[in-house]
This record gives structure tokens, sequence and C-alpha cells, in this order.
């Protein structure tokens, strides 16, 4: 027969290659695998880095004994007595700054004893140190602050705590807290999505339903397209150029009769970030949109409806789940940007919560990068404990979207 | 009986004009949603004037030429230098060191997930790399300076710098791989059925079939994931400029601290720039350069998909 | 274990059912095909004649759901049997499907491929070129056999597929539909290449063209419905072509060969 036959190995020879070319096999498979789990060792890593960072022992010391300013325990005193005391030992300025800030009359206990330890007796961190330090060198750790700093305390310290989460900026890491950054970052992502719902929306709805396929949509849709895949600082830059420097007189509020205030506000960084969204909205609600099976289109254009109706009434209705989707996505894209904030200008400390869009502002990510490039490990921790707040926001925001998508794949 | 009668004949004589009609609110409405739809061609013309007028102007001052710009290695606009080799030089020793990481993990995980996992155990282990794929780069920059620099001080000793580009590099690595994997797992599957069968006829094994026959087949989605990875880097920000360095270096030793392109245009706009000034335009200068260099890698990227695309379907 | 023997039959099946999930595409089917023969399989469309197929070299092995009982037996071995290794199942047992598949790669590649993974360790220029010879496909393609296959035409590119699985030098090569995707010269070439080929290799084709059946086979399976109101194909007749086609036992493949079915 066939001379080839005999090139080929055959019966035992053959099995036995075939073995060996499962054994080359599985080992590529195991290396595939551990690829996998490499990723997922990473995504670990990084958490229980965060973690790590957020909790742990710390060593301070007060600058001044609160026996200087009173006989009781500090924790003892009521609300009056610490304001009695902190306008006793407060400069005049000091106290009306303080009192321009927020009435001190009509603060909490809690906030005046805060006031107190921050203003008063002043607490000054020497060391931090990680949870799992903390943990498994607890003693050495001990002997090390009894060494080198005599007289200082050593607690063990959530650095995230509730207050953390309602109080404001503060240039000592003991006291501040993300208040106003989550402020910051609702008004702009609300700002944001304000502006690129409707008209991503209004875009994607052009782009399915309206547009021929002709020269110009197609550029149109490749350019979307692209818009996408831009770095993020280069809307930064756009922003600075056009939101902050050109439309000033708007963006800062000057020509509503606001004074004192520049383009770097609350509302450039939401224009920003809604521009920075807007094609991610635009794409995702065109997926939504070719969803809608086409039978329920020609149903409506049956009866006699124009396009608009069919719209209206039929595809934006069945349509709107996906949109909804696509836009939580992208809140949760625009609540983690930091670069384009930078850019723009986000303030590097404010402390007063933000009442408008022609407000200064700073937001979660922000405050974290600063926080990060600090040299004081204390702002490390805080960096980490304001990363898992907004982890935490991050993820409720997806599963939400995920709940969302669920249930309209189940409708088709 | 009398009604249905007179029903029949008004319909009868009912007029009909089928000509068209203007219908006033549709044509406003169809002329607001092309308006938005032509928002996004406004964006990248606004995107293309004001970066290209403020690069102009850094262009055309009289200390800066073409010369000083390409052809020395210092740049401190301040100061009068001009050479923009140090920025471009770590942002490629950054980003290839982040390709290095995500490209062969992105792809191996892509092939593990795709022609290996289960159904079941694909549904499992995608969130993961999604959850990966949605921390905001911010998080990587605290992961890349407060895990990875140490972990690198600790495995090569007293050279890696606190700030380096290696760390930023794995780092953005590991932010980049899901992309890469997700593309790449898209590229895979969307290799028609009957490829595998013939070569599951040919007597190949799994193994066989999925790398010789189903991944040359994929190659060009592969390389469109590449080459968005590639742009994904460049464009980074956050993780280099908390993590690489801040200050232009001229090295190419990943271990030491030098600022990228991104980098240098947060650290410099952070603080307080006056506008008009030479300081300002060029940072206008390198974003144009980065907006061109991304822009063209999207769009090979998206041809490359599109043919892909089209051979398969 | 392995006879020395040759083997009565290519291929004999014993109370064989296919299931797909809890759905019995093919019942009960008991047929043996016979060595270095074309034997045809026809039948309406949806029952079952791709499933029987490919029960024939495991490929059923792809669909999650779907598994066999009952036995197929190659050489007197099981290949559902515990101890068989499908691989190997499917080195002995090719198979040219309904659209032509090369791999993109040349088409030089696309039959050397076959033939390294199983370890060939002759001179593969020539295989390659006696390959496409044998497929009758080397004197159109001679000169740009370092192109990729996709430039070939469909009925070149179904050559090309049989070429690399003649090259691998199978026992039993299955095909299904080869012919449907293309013109009526490409058609004539494959069945004419057909009648070569069935000098060394045992050959089972499923064919919707009756004319194709009468044409090239020597025996011919008729499937059909087992019964009326079920999905699930059997068997029905199974004979020399020639009976078949002139003197059916069964009232229902008279019916189909003759074009009176609906
Ligand atoms: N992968 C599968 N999963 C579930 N059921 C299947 C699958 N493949 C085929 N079937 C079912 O098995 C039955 C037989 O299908 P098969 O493809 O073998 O028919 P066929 O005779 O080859 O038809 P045709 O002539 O149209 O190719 C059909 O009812 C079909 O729906
Ligand atoms: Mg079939």
């Amino acid at each position: 027969m066939n001379p080839n036959r005999d090139q080929f190995p055959e019966g035992d020879s053959f099995r036995r290659s075939l073995s060996g070319r499962y054994r080359l096999a599985s080992i590529w498979q195991a290396l595939f695998f551990s690829a996998l789990v490499i990723a997922i060792l990473s995504l670990m890593a990084l958490l229980y880095n965060v973690i790590d960072g957020s909790f742990g022992y710390v060593a301070y010391q007060y600058k001044n004994d609160p026996a200087q300013f009173t006989e009781k325990p500090l924790n003892d005193l009521n609300q009056q007595e610490l304001l009695a005391l902190l306008k006793s030992n407060l400069s005049a300025g000091a106290y009306k700054k303080l009192d321009n800030e927020k009435p001190i009359e009509k603060r909490s206990r809690a906030d005046l004893h805060t006031l107190v330890l921050e203003r008063l007796i002043q607490i000054d961190t020497k060391q931090t140190w990680s949870m799992t330090d903390s943990i498994l060198h607890s003693a050495k750790i001990k002997a090390e602050v009894a060494d080198q700093y005599p007289g200082a305390k050593l607690d063990f310290r959530s650095w995230l705590t509730f207050d953390f989460l309602v109080t404001p900026m503060s240039s000592k890491a003991e006291f501040a807290g993300v208040r106003t950054a989550i402020l910051g970052s609702l008004w702009m992502v609300g700002i944001a999505i304000l502006f690129a719902l409707p008209i991503g929306t209004g875009a994607a709805i052009y782009l399915q339903e309206y547009a021929d396929k002709n020269f110009l949509n197609r550029v149109i849709q490749t350019n979307i397209n692209n818009l996408a895949g831009v770095p993020s600082i280069v809307y930064g830059m756009l922003g600075l150029a056009i939101f902050v420097r050109a439309f000033e007189p708007f963006t800062s509020g000057s020509i509503f009769g606001m004074t004192d205030t520049n383009g770097r506000t609350i509302l450039s960084a939401g224009l920003t970030m809604g521009t920075l969204v807007l094609p991610l909205i635009i794409i995702n609600a065109q997926e939504a949109i070719k969803a809608v099976p086409d039978s329920l289109r020609q149903a409506a254009f049956g009866v006699g409806a124009t396009r608009w109706q069919t719209v209206w009434h039929h595809v934006l209705p069945n349509a709107l789940p996906g949109i909804l989707t696509g836009s939580i996505l992208a809140v949760s894209r625009a609540i983690g940007e930091t670069a384009p904030l930078i850019v723009i200008g986000a303030s590097t400390f404010i402390s007063i919560d933000p009442d408008g869009p022609f407000s200064k502002f700073t937001a979660l990510p922000i405050q974290i990068y600063q926080w990060t490039t600090r040299a004081q490990s204390e702002f490390h921790a805080i960096a980490a404990s304001a990363i898992i707040v907004l982890l935490i926001l991050l993820l409720t925001l997806n599963a939400t979207a995920v709940l969302l998508r669920n249930r309209v794949q189940r409708k088709y | 009986m009398k009604q249905e009668n007179t029903i029949m004949e008004t319909q009868h004589f009912r007029p009909l004009d089928l000509r068209r009609k203007i219908r006033p609110g549709e044509s406003l409405i169809q002329a607001l949603l092309f308006l938005a739809g032509f928002l996004s061609i406004l964006i990248t013309l606004a995107i293309v004037y004001e970066l290209g007028k403020e690069a102009w102007l850094f262009f055309g001052s009289p200390d800066v030429t073409f010369a000083k710009f390409f052809g020395t290695t210092t740049w401190q606009p301040g100061i009068g230098h001009f050479g923009i080799w140090p920025l471009v030089t770590s942002t490629l020793i950054t980003s290839f060191i982040a390709i290095c990481v995500s490209l062969p993990l992105g792809l191996a995980t892509a092939l593990f997930l795709s022609e290996y996992a289960s159904p079941k155990a694909r549904s499992a282990l995608k969130p993961i790399l999604e959850i990966l794929a949605g921390i905001p780069t911010v998080v990587y920059g605290y992961f890349a300076l407060l895990f990875m620099t140490p972990l690198l001080q600790r495995i090569f000793g007293d050279g890696v710098e606190v700030y380096n580009m290696a760390s930023a590099g794995i780092v953005m690595g590991i932010m980049i791989l899901p992309l890469i994997s997700s593309m790449s797992e898209d590229a895979l599957s969307a290799v028609p059925r009957a490829l595998r069968e013939g070569a599951y006829a040919m007597g190949a094994t799994k193994f066989e079939t999925s790398l010789q026959v189903v991944l040359p087949a994929a190659l060009s989605g592969i390389g469109a994931a590449l080459i968005i990875g590639i742009s994904r880097a460049v464009g980074e920000t956050m993780i280099v400029a908390v993590a690489a360095g801040s200050g232009p270096n001229f090295t190419f030793n990943p271990f030491k601290a030098a600022e990228t392109m991104t980098g240098h245009i947060a650290r410099i706009s952070g603080g307080d720039l006056s506008y008009n000034s030479i300081d300002y335009n060029s940072l206008f200068a390198i974003a144009l350069m980065l907006f061109l260099v991304t822009l063209v890698l999207n769009l090979v990227s998206q041809s490359v998909i599109n043919r892909f695309r089209q051979r398969y379907e | 274990m392995q006879n020395t023997q040759p083997p009565e039959y290519a291929i004999e099946t014993k109370n064989l059912f296919i299931f797909y999930g809890s759905f019995a595409a093919v019942s009960e089917v008991n047929i043996k095909i016979e060595r270095q023969k074309v034997t045809a399989i026809i039948g309406p469309s949806g029952c079952g004649k791709s499933t029987l197929l490919r029960a024939f070299n495991r490929m059923n092995d792809f669909v999650p759901s779907s598994y066999v009982t009952g036995e197929v037996l190659l050489h007197g071995q099981n290949l559902y049997g515990s101890n068989i290794d499908p691989v190997e199942v499917r080195r002995r047992i090719g198979m040219v499907f309904q659209k032509p598949n090369p791999f993109p790669k040349s088409i030089y590649e696309n039959i050397a491929w076959g033939a390294r993974i199983n370890g060939f360790k002759g001179n593969m220029d020539e295989l390659v070129e006696q390959s496409l010879r044998g497929a009758a496909l080397w004197e159109e393609v001679k000169d740009k056999i370092h192109k990729s296959a996709y430039e070939l035409s469909g009925g070149q590119q179904q050559r090309l597929c049989i070429a690399r699985t003649i090259a691998i030098q199978p026992d039993i090569i299955l095909m299904d539909e080869p012919a449907s995707a293309l013109d009526p010269i490409s058609t004539l070439r494959i069945e004419e290449l057909m009648q070569e080929l069935k000098k060394n290799y045992t050959i089972i084709i499923v064919t919707h063209n009756m004319q194709q059946a009468a044409r090239v086979s020597d025996y011919t399976a008729m499937m059909m419905l087992d019964r009326e109101g079920s999905r699930s194909g059997t068997v029905i007749e199974f004979s020399e072509t020639k009976r078949i086609f002139t003197n059916p036992k069964d009232k229902r493949t008279e019916d189909y060969v003759t074009g009176r079915f609906g």
C-alpha cells in the first residue's frame, strides 16, 4: 500500500509518543492555570495590602499634658465644659476662624472633644505599624516604643471608623476624614451624569435608530470608539483649557454673581468627567438599544407610528434598564478617575463641605492620592482607609449594575 | 344595517393624501439627536484644537527648537531645557514592563478560561478579573508604592529606589491584564468550532488544537488586544504619578526613579501653574503627543479587530 | 489487544444509542460496515445522520451533554470502552466536514501539521505532494503551496481537507455532506476522488443527494425517525446500494429514494 504508512509510529511506539504529548499538554495547562492564580493572588495581595494598612499599632504622645487644662479626665467633660476649655485656651483669631466654619456652640460633644485633642493637647504620632506587624511582633513593637519614645502611648487603632466617614479634612492624619471628599465626589458625579446621560442616550438613539450608513455617521461612530480610548489625562487637559479657562465666567459662577472664585470648581470637574464618560455611555446605550428586538419596532411602525413615537414609546422603555446599567458603570468609572481632577486643579486642602456647583472641590481619589504621596506613615494609613471606602462604594455600584443586568437578561 | 352602510360610504369617500408631510416636532427631535451624536466630533476637534494651539505656542517659542526637543536629554522647561527624551524613555520603559507582565499572563489566562475551564468555573473566575479591571488606578498606585516597591527591595536589595519604574510597570501590567485577557478570550472564542473539529479529526489533542490551530487563528484579535494594552499603558497616569518618581530622569535602569509623560503632566499641573507660561504650554505639547500616539494605536487596533471579525463572520 | 488477522468489518455497531442529554437522537443502530467500500448514509434532515457519523470517531465528545450506550467496534475494540484514547481513535478515523475548514496556515502546513503531530518521520515534502496528488489537487496548487489555504476556492479547500486527512493515513474516512457546499463540477471531482480513495480506505459518507449516493456508494444505510411522532432516528434499512435504490424492503425507503416523501 502507501509507502508513507511505515513512516508513522504504530502501536506501542505511537502510544508512547501520545503519552508524551499528553504530558506536555498538562505542563502547559498548569502554566496557563498559574497565570490565573497569579491574577487572583495579585488581587488578594492588593486587598490585603489595603486592609493591612488600615489597622494597627500607633505610637503617639500628647504634646501638652491634659492635666494642664483640666483636673477631670478629658473623657468625662460634657459639651459645655469642653466649650469653655476651647474658649479660654485658643487664641481669639483661631476661635473666630473655627466659629466661622461652623458655629462652635452648635457643635456636638464628640466634635468638641476632637477639637480639644487636635488644637489644645495636640497629639504627636511617632510611628504606625501595619496590622500584620502589630499582631505578629506585638512584643517587639512594645519594647521598641518603650525604648525609642519614652512616655509615648501605644494603641491598637482602626483608622477606618465611622468618624472617618463624617469628619472633614484635617491637616493631622489622626483627625482627618473623608466627608468633604465623598461629598465632592457625589456632586461631581451627579453633574457628570446629568450632562452625559441625556446627550449620550440621544447620540445612541441617533446612531442606532436614525443614522444612515453614510460617511459622516461612520466617522461619528469610529470617533466615539476612539474617544473611549483616549487617556483620561488628556480629558483633564481639555477640561483645563475649555471648562476651567475658556468658560471661566460660567464655571466659576461669576456671571451668576459669584465672587471670589475661579474656574476650578465642582462644575468644571463634573463637566470634564461627563465628557470623559460620554463615549462609554453612548457605547453602552447603543448595545442596549441594539438588544431591543426589531419586531417591536415593526409592530409600532405597522400601526402608523412615526419614528420618534416608536423610539419613545417602545424602544426606549425596553432599552432603559440596559442604559441605566451602562450609566452605573460610567458612574463607577467617574468616581475612581483621578488624573483629570488633578489636572483641572482639585484643591489640595479644603475642610468645608461643598455647597453648590461653584464650590472648590476635592474628591475621594484625590485624597487617596495626596495621602499616599505623603511621607508619614499615618497618612498611608488613612489613605488605605479611604481606599476601603472607595472600593466599597464601587462594589455597591457594580453589584447594582450586575443585578440590573441579570434582570434584563431574564426578560428576553 | 343602515349605519354600516354609511360607514362604508364615508370610508370609501374619505380623502386620502399620501404626500410627505412635514412634522416639525419630529424634525426638531431628529436634529437634536444628531447634535448629540455630532458633539463627539466636536469633542475630538476641541481636543485637537486646544492641545494643538498650546503646543503651537510651545514650539513657536524662540527657546524651543526641534533639535533641542528631540536632540537633548534634559527636561526642565523652567530653565530652558527642552529635551523630551527622559519623559519618553521612562514612558516606554514602564509600558514595556507592563506589557511584559500583562501579555503572557493575560494570554495564558484567556487560554485557560476559553479552552480549559468548565462553563461553571469560567463564570466563577471571570468576575475576579472584572473586579481587577474595575479598581481605580490610584489604588493601584498605592499598591505599587506600598507593596510592590518593598517587595522588589526585599528581592533585589538596596539598588531599588523608593520610587522606581519597575514597580510602577509591574503593577500597571496587573492593571492591564484583565483587558488583555478578556479581549484575547473574545478572539479565541470567535474562532469557529469547525476549525477545532478539523484539528481534532486529525488526531490532535486538545492542547495541540488550542495552541497550534486556535491560537494562530485568533492571532490578529490578540494583536489588537496587545495594541490596546500598549495604548492604555502609555496613557496611564496615576500608577506612575504615585510610584515611578517625580522628576524627569534620563535612565534605562528600571529600579531608578523617572517621571513619565503622564506623571509629569499630573505633577506640574497639580501645582499652581500660571497660564501662558512655557511650562503650561509644554504640558499641552506632551499631551498632544500622548493623544496622537494613543489615537493611532486605537485606530490600528480597531481596524485589526474589524478585519478579524469579517474573516470569521 | 490487537488482532493480527485483518478484521472482517471496518466498523460494527451493536445496539448503539446516542443521546443529547436525555434525548436519544439516534437509537438502536446495528450495522456492519465493509472494509474498503463506500457506505452512504441517507435520510431526511434531523434524523441523526451526522450524529451517527460523528459517533464513529468520537467527535460527539465535544458536545458536553452527549453520551452513547451500546458499542461501536473497530478491530473488535469498543471505541467507547473505558481504556480507549479518543485522540488515537481520531487518528485512525479521519473526518471531512460539510463546510471546508482548512486551518489558517499555508497549504503546505495544512497537510504537514497533522503528520507532524502524529510523529511522521519521513520526507515531509514528499508526503505533502503525494497527499495533494491523492486528493487531485496537486496540479492546481503546486506553484503556491506556501500561500494561505484561504486563497483557494471552496472546492479546492474541500479537496485540501481531504488531502490533509489522507496525509495521516487513517483507516477510515468519514465525510459529512462533503460536496453540499460545492458547485457541480467540484462535486464531480470529489466523487471521482472517492472512487479512487476507496482502493485504500473505507469511506462513510452522509449525503442528501440521492444520485450521489447511487453513484458513489457500494452500501447504503437508510435512516429515518423510528416512528411517527418520535424525534429519534434509526437505521431502518441497510444493504447494497443497488438494492436500496431498485428493490428496497421498506416502504419508507422506497418513498424516500424515489422522492415521494414530503
Ligand atoms: N449538539 C446538539 N445538542 C442537542 N441536540 C442536537 C445536537 N446536535 C444535533 N442535535 C439533535 O439531534 C438530532 C439529529 O441531528 P443531526 O445533526 O444528527 O441530524 P442530521 O440527520 O445530520 O440532519 P441534517 O441532514 O440536517 O444534517 C436533531 O433532532 C438535532 O436537533
Ligand atoms: Mg447533518
